[in-house]
């Protein structure tokens, strides 16, 4: 199978990576489309025999990247909004809004390590290839990124007791 | 090693099912022993599993056209990735639901009146879906087509969205919702304004009954209503004056009865 028809084969699971990473579905089929058209013009520096999907990925983080620095200077946690979300969830309708909500809340960078290692499910070292950074910083916002949004999802009466995650 | 200590790294290691045996009893055991560190994993993997409950669907929903050809070069890419999208085409799409009836307690089946309980819920899906940014539909105009064929299958009858371009209302798309009898098609229109209006086409109404136009209020979602044939539809607005949304109500009318 060549390159391309593999790249093709990836489209669906580039949309559920970016659909979770930017929520919104338009502006994530449009940060599918601006990756596929970089990875298109790309592909003749993809070398055989290494991780298509890794490589694939690694566009979009990029292009990702580029994007949300020119649209706005920085994304921090609001650790009001965090303060805000004591109740319990519900219903398992809620607890997907509040997901939904949660997940916008994570810092990017934080964001991008848990939905590669869920959604995607890569190895930790192939999160560390795509994103380019040591897998000892995988792992630290691996653990950030569960405990904020556990934070967030079930509120701090989950966490009180705990001591703070390095 | 004096005493055995779990690191935060092997702690989500074995959340995401990532270690060997010895190591997973080892932890398996560390656990055992710490209630809370045993509670932080099993949160974990609730996350883990809504996360996937929420967007593994996209996996499943026809990719856009857009996405499958090549910029520029004028030529299509391979015709099976847009197959590929299609092929498990719906059968995700109903299963996860946002919708909830919230403070509006389900009315007893005998005192439904099919018509009216139809606006009201036709009045919360628009207060619903209308105001939203990120996902005002599930499926957007511009998969008409797959729109049709899944709310006809979902609905087990044929149906159309009308075209209100006439009137200055571009369909956005529409959505399956949940109804008192069985599946709801719930479309959306904007005019470019922005104004938006919605469109709750609910099937299996009983043939006898057809009512003339009626008209409700509900949070501030103005909706006219009525059930004709198989059907019962319901439009709703809350940006627009009664009597405008009465010609979009008109409009829709005339072209379900040419």
């Amino acid at each position: 199978m060549s390159e391309a028809q593999r790249l093709v084969e990836l489209i669906p699971r580039l949309r559920r990576y970016a659909r979770a990473l930017v929520g919104d579905r338009a502006a994530a089929d449009d940060l599918v489309q601006d990756t596929l058209e970089r990875a298109w013009t790309k592909l003749h520096l993809y070398r055989r025999g290494t991780d298509l999907r890794a490589w694939l990925f690694t566009v979009m983080h990029n292009v990702h990247v580029n994007r949300i620095r020119a649209l706005r200077p920085s994304e921090a946690l609001d650790e009001d909004l965090l303060e805000q979300s004591q109740h319990a969830p519900q219903a398992d309708a809620l607890v997907m809004r509040d997901l939904d909500r949660a997940i916008a809340r994570l810092p990017e960078d934080q964001r991008a390590v848990l939905l590669l290692v869920v959604l995607e499910e890569m190895s930790y070292e192939e999160v560390a290839q795509t994103l380019d950074v040591p897998i000892g910083t995988v792992m630290s916002r691996l653990s950030r990124a569960r405990e904020k949004l556990r934070l967030m999802m079930f509120g701090p009466s989950a966490t009180a007791k705990l001591k703070v995650v390095k | 090693m004096s005493e055995p200590h779990l690191s935060e790294a092997e702690l989500q290691a074995f959340v995401d099912g990532r270690l060997d045996a010895p190591r997973r009893a080892a932890v398996e055991a560390w656990l055992a022993g710490h209630p809370e560190d045993a509670e932080r994993v099993a949160d974990y993997r609730r996350i883990a599993q809504a996360l996937r409950a929420a967007f593994d669907p996209v996996l499943d929903e026809p990719v856009p056209q857009r996405l499958t050809r090549t910029p520029g070069a004028g030529r299509a890419w391979p015709r099976y990735a847009a197959v590929a999208g299609w092929i498990a085409l719906g059968a995700a799409l109903g299963a996860v639901t946002t919708w909830q009836w919230r403070d509006t307690p389900r009315p007893s089946a005998a005192a439904v009146d099919m018509g009216s309980t139809m606006a009201r819920r036709a009045a919360l899906a628009h207060a619903t879906y209308s105001p939203e940014v990120r996902h005002p539909v599930e499926v957007g105009a511009d998969q008409e087509a797959h729109l049709v064929a899944w709310l006809s299958k979902r609905l087990g009858t044929p149906v159309q969205p009308p075209k209100l371009d006439a009137i200055g209302y571009s369909l956005m798309g529409g959505r399956l919702l949940p109804g008192d009898n069985g599946p709801v098609a719930h479309f959306m229109y904007q005019c470019t304004k922005g104004t938006r209006v919605t469109l709750y086409l609910r099937a299996g109404a009983n043939e006898s009954r057809e009512t003339a136009f009626r008209y409700a209020e509900e949070r501030n979602v103005r909706v006219f209503y009525w059930i004709d044939r198989k059907f019962g539809y319901a439009i709703s607005s809350a940006d627009i004056s009664r009597d405008d949304l009465y010609k979009v109500a008109n409009t829709v009318y005339q072209q379900f009865n040419p």
